[in-house]
């Protein structure tokens, strides 16, 4: 059981992951896909800026995954990575190009310097779900041996069921991210784009569901120990409500419920990895069942706990940050250029009140008296305790003085 | 040396393969210092426009968030790829002791989790936000930058000095990751280093940009005010690091006496050691340095006469490259003590003159600091990676061992130096942009978070 809890966070995170980050990542498809002119040029730039707050946070899912994963099932990892570096090495690059270009978009002028980039962003956008969309087709099709970059360096990540699970992400990206799009035109009162993306959303969702249910087949010739795991017990009754969430979803959009249709989405992501973990439960890789990946029971504990403590934090900042967002409390341009200021701005202010001389005196003895004890407990003595007094007197010191020499600083010359 | 989780492989571009880590790691951690710092210099300006109820605080401190966003936007990336290579290019390093280090890495990903989010809040939440809110809302951003160096710094500290596990044919055993990362004697030492190095290079980087302006004759108000908190805050913590960086070298002395060899270019082990500066080992010895008698020994043990470890301790194999660590401990050194000293003056000059320096050649140096500071920021971290080789985790397991089987790591590492060579250029690109965006008001006309001015 504690050995496989780790596995239901990873599982967890990898669903959250797909939701989130996969409405950023298809947001950029549908930049690509946006078409020419005015029209064209709106529905990109309402792409890229609903995305805007929430944007870091929901890649670092990824991040929880990985340290999750290294930490409770090292040698899966470390088998994983090696030996399916091109396909994540390619990702890799894509979040960089893809981040970076996020980061530095914002605030450019419209122009031919702008529409290039956020070509290069798409084909980013495009790139990165499918390479780790492959890389998980990878694990699922049994391609991935216990060893150190045991199999081929493209062979690996190129099977049948690679390239379905890489083009199931990516169009599942797009899917996600225009019923995203469409609720936030919805909430900015902007029929034109609400209908726009009703349309992309249901053309989108058919697709998925259509490359899904056909993928079967192709689960059934490239993997028959999974697709046997999917038709039978638990991975059948997952597959089931994937479908059934699937088809609701569609209907929600249909309706313009977009954030129920949200919830739908997430479900049927869900529903599909919990039937993965069904077909192919205890083995994680093939020869390495959960029991003898996990790490010693220390380290799952402590590993435990410290997610629950961290979910426990994190969830309630999260929810602040999607209510914030959601609410339209955040959003909008954080670089949008706004005018000059109003005169007056930077003419001289009334001075503020001077802090009394003997303040200030007496500030900076307190600070010559930390410093003293700083150096005498840190750089003279020897023992640890006097170590931990002395970096504690020295932080003073730098605190105390800031508060005594800023003062001065700001009241100018 | 001591077995490992995976069977051991040969791989021929070991060297391309530390290269692109290291390069990693350079582009990394000089963003992680604006995570560091820059959000508490942020916070502490909309806190005295809060204070003083004057506007051009708030202005100041919302066009550094902007840089603050942009910046973490890239390092949120750059952080991403470490982690990808910690499976892509050391697999059997990740296999083995994943289970003994993994720990901190999940912990530092919930604290860059806390702060993406509460970046994402501050950065879109003026205007939206109460004051008071907001700015509360810089403050889990300044917590988390601390927490995020601990755990990072806290794995670091374990590949220096591994504690908290036993190793039995491969797989560890009796694993205690609390005590291996957290109960860790290097750790406070180096965290403490590498957090003041945060200030000083984001510090400096900042003052940098308003010293040019100083330079070019525009230092009204705005400049004034805009360059006083980074430089205040950078002078003091420069002096500081100078005590702090003398702390961890006697910690190293203790726990790593091989790496402070390779630091010194001592190759016997030697009673009362000279110090030498400069120079250039070869054949067994410093030459055309500086020395200085019974100095290293005092320095690192506090006494004249305090028998220090030699090369000559280890076999050949097992000693690190020893120019690359003393001339990058040297170079860190030096800048160091060159902006500790420019610190003093500005403190010297605030105290007895009550004002900023006026000096021209004092406002270039600081254009030079932010530089500088960077530049002695990666040699320390050349110092303590390369004078750990050949061992990745520090005398159980080699960088050649943990290396990984793939092929391909040429094509790698030239994919990346391209695309970090264009993600520099396009970060440079952008804070010029922010740089010369007009000054705007405060808060939007009427906005709704208009500042307030409190009773002074």
């Amino acid at each position: 059981m504690l050995r496989a809890l780790p596995l239901v966070f990873v599982l967890a995170g990898l669903v959250l992951y797909v939701v989130l980050a996969g409405a950023d990542f298809g947001a950029g498809i549908w930049q690509l896909l946006s078409g020419p002119g005015e029209r064209g040029r709106r529905i990109r730039e309402h792409a890229h800026h609903s995305m805007g707050p929430v944007w870091e946070a929901n890649h670092v899912w990824l991040i929880f995954i990985l340290t999750v994963s290294w930490t409770a099932y090292p040698v899966f990892l470390a088998s994983v990575a090696s030996t399916l570096a091109a396909a994540l090495f390619i990702a890799g690059l894509g979040i960089i190009l893809r981040g970076a270009l996020y980061a530095l978009a914002p605030g450019l002028a419209d122009g031919r310097r702008l529409v290039a980039l956020q070509g290069a962003f798409a084909i980013a956008s495009l790139i990165t779900p499918f390479a780790l969309g492959a890389a998980a087709g990878a694990i699922a099709a049994q391609r991935v041996h216990v060893g150190n970059a045991t199999g081929p360096l493209l062979g690996s990540w190129t099977g049948p069921l690679s390239l379905l699970v890489g083009a199931l992400s990516v169009c599942f990206s797009a899917y996600l991210a225009a019923v995203y799009l469409a609720g936030d035109a919805a909430r900015r009162r902007q029929p034109e784009l609400v209908a726009a993306f009703r349309r992309r959303a249901l053309a989108a969702g058919a697709v998925s569901g259509t490359v899904a249910l056909a993928g079967l087949l192709i689960v059934h010739s490239d993997a028959e120990s999974l697709y046997r795991g999917l038709v039978h017990g638990g991975g059948l009754a997952a597959l089931g409500i994937s479908l059934a969430a699937g088809a609701a979803t569609l209907a929600l959009i249909a309706s313009g419920r977009f954030e129920l249709a949200r919830v739908g989405a997430a479900v049927a992501v869900a529903a599909v990895i919990a039937g993965w973990a069904f077909a192919r439960w205890p083995v994680l890789l093939p020869g390495l069942p959960i029991a003898r990946a996990a790490a010693s029971h220390d380290t799952l504990v402590a590993l435990v706990v410290a997610v629950l403590a961290g979910a426990i934090l994190l969830f309630p900042a999260l929810g602040l940050l999607f209510s914030l967002t959601l609410g339209g409390r955040l959003g909008g341009a954080p670089h949008a250029p706004a005018g000059t200021g109003p005169p007056g701005l930077l003419a001289a202010q009334p001075p503020a009140p001077a802090t009394p001389p003997r303040l200030r005196a007496s500030a900076l003895r307190t600070a010559a008296a930390l410093l003293v004890i700083g150096v005498g407990m840190l750089n003279v003595a020897d023992a640890g305790w006097a170590h931990a007094i002395g970096v504690i007197g020295l932080a003073g010191f730098v605190v105390v003085a800031s508060a005594a020499l800023l003062p001065v600083a700001l009241a100018g010359e | 040396m001591l077995g490992a989780a995976l069977a051991p492989v040969h791989q021929a571009y070991l060297l391309q393969a530390r290269q692109m880590q290291a390069l990693s790691f350079a582009v990394h951690i000089p963003l992680v210092c604006f995570g560091i710092a820059f959000p508490a210099m942020v916070v502490l300006c909309e806190w005295l426009g809060l204070r003083s109820g004057d506007p051009l605080y708030t202005t100041i401190a919302r066009r550094w968030s902007r840089i603050v966003l942009a910046l973490f936007a890239v390092g949120v990336i750059t952080g991403t790829i470490l982690s990808f290579e910690m499976g892509l290019l050391w697999p059997n390093f990740t296999a083995t002791f994943g289970s003994v280090f993994g720990l901190g890495f999940a912990i530092e990903g919930f604290s860059f989790f806390m702060e993406a989010i509460f970046i994402g809040i501050y950065s879109y939440g003026w205007d939206r936000l109460a004051p008071r809110w907001h700015l509360l809302s810089g403050i889990p951003i300044v917590i988390t930058g601390f927490t995020g160096s601990l755990t990072v710094i806290s794995v670091n500290a374990w590949m220096n000095h591994p504690t908290g596990f036993h190793l039995l044919g491969g797989r560890v055993v009796d694993v205690d990751p609390l005590r291996a990362l957290f109960g860790n004697s290097m750790l406070w030492s180096e965290l403490i280093h590498m957090y003041i190095a945060g200030y000083m290079v984001c510090g400096f980087l900042v003052a940098g940009a308003y010293a040019h302006a100083r330079l070019r004759g525009r230092f009204g108000r705005y400049e004034r005010t805009a360059i006083s908190i980074p430089l205040t805050i950078a002078c003091l913590a420069a002096p500081v690091q100078v005590l702090v960086g003398d702390w961890l070298a006697r910690v190293i002395a203790v726990e790593q006496p091989i790496k402070l060899a390779a630091i010194e270019g001592l190759y016997r082990t030697t009673r009362g050691a000279a110090e030498h500066i400069l120079g250039w080992y070869t054949d067994r010895q410093v030459r055309y340095g500086i020395a200085i008698p019974h100095l290293l020994s005092l320095l690192a043990f506090h006494s004249y006469d305090a028998v220090v470890r030699g090369l000559d301790t280890v076999p050949a194999a097992q000693r690190p490259p020893v120019n690359i660590t003393r001339l990058s401990f040297q170079l860190m050194v030096a800048l160091g003590t060159a902006l500790a000293l420019l610190g003093l003056v500005y403190v010297a000059t605030c105290v007895a003159r009550r004002r900023l320096p006026r000096s021209r050649w004092f406002y270039r140096c600081v254009l030079a600091a932010g530089p500088a500071a960077t530049v002695a920021l990666i040699a320390g971290w050349v110092t303590t990676e390369v004078g750990r080789q050949p061992w990745v985790v520090y005398r159980v397991m080699t960088t050649a061992q943990s290396v990984t089987g793939a092929r391909g790591i040429p094509v790698g590492y030239g994919a990346l130096v391209v695309v970090y060579i264009a993600v520099a250029l396009g970060v440079w690109w952008i804070l010029r942009r922010l740089a010369s965006m007009p000054l705007e008001p405060a808060a939007g006309a009427g906005g709704p978070a208009a500042v307030e001015p409190r009773e002074a």
